[in-house]
């Protein structure tokens, strides 16, 4: 799944809530259904938000993954 | 796989206008509209002053009873001139530092995602204040407005 590539990358390094899922949002509109978005971040609030975001918008989190102190995140847009 | 649900509904009465009881109801809301939810908030009292165009850039964080203050301060000397500007400036840096955006930024993202905001008529006049006073966008109502708008939402809150 890491190595799944793709089509947009958010960085959201140093942003506290509510801007990585606020950001996030935005930039989903900017892919079409089906497409990957990637998103860092250092919040460590993000993982389960980020779980919470996917369950309320839809779109699917594909990977949630913490390596030493940062957080990535891959989401497909829902069609 | 995620599932896609019904939009819910997020409602807030926010009462208060020091700085860090603006921040919370306007993260709530920006996330709200993030999460694809509606949301409404009820400015009320001295929540006017966060939709207060004179205001609304220089609300205070209080040093007096407040012991959660950044820095401990007795209120024997938080009643000196110059304290709420002191208080109110070690939080903004704080906010800063862990890059909060500006309470208009906020405003912003969730109007942009559609949350309402209702401006207490009943406390405007109270307040002495006209829809001129008022950043753009917002909705004069009472209370009727507000508690239908809250019977048919998920969450509702008071700040």
């Amino acid at each position: 799944m890491e190595d799944l590539q793709p089509d947009r990358t958010l960085d959201c390094t140093g942003l506290f809530c509510p801007m990585p899922v606020v950001k996030t949002n935005k930039e989903m509109k900017r892919l079409t259904g089906g497409q990957v978005l990637k998103m860092i971040a250092t919040d460590p609030g993000s993982i389960p938000d980020m779980e919470a975001w996917s369950k309320q918008t839809g779109h699917e989190l594909l990977l949630s993954q913490e390596d030493n102190g940062t957080y990535i995140f891959l989401v497909r847009k829902r069609e | 796989m995620a599932e896609k649900q019904k939009n819910k509904r997020l409602a807030l009465v926010v009462s208060k206008g020091t700085l860090d009881n603006a921040y919370a109801p306007l993260i709530l809301a920006s996330t709200a509209v993030s999460m694809d939810w509606e949301c409404g908030l009820f400015f009320t009292f001295y929540g006017l002053d966060i939709l207060n165009k004179k205001k609304l850039d220089s609300l205070k964080v209080p040093p007096l009873a407040n012991p959660a203050m950044p820095i401990a301060v007795p209120n024997m000397i938080g009643v000196l001139p110059g304290m709420t500007a002191m208080a109110t400036g070690i939080m903004k840096k704080w906010m800063d530092r862990a890059k909060l955006p500006p309470l208009r930024d906020l405003i912003e993202i969730a109007q942009e995602g559609g949350a309402i905001f209702f401006a207490c008529t009943t406390t405007m006049e109270v307040m002495g204040l006209k829809k001129e006073d008022l950043i753009d966008g917002i909705q004069l109502a009472g209370a009727s407005t507000f508690l239908e708008y809250a019977s048919e939402s998920e969450v509702n809150l008071y700040i």
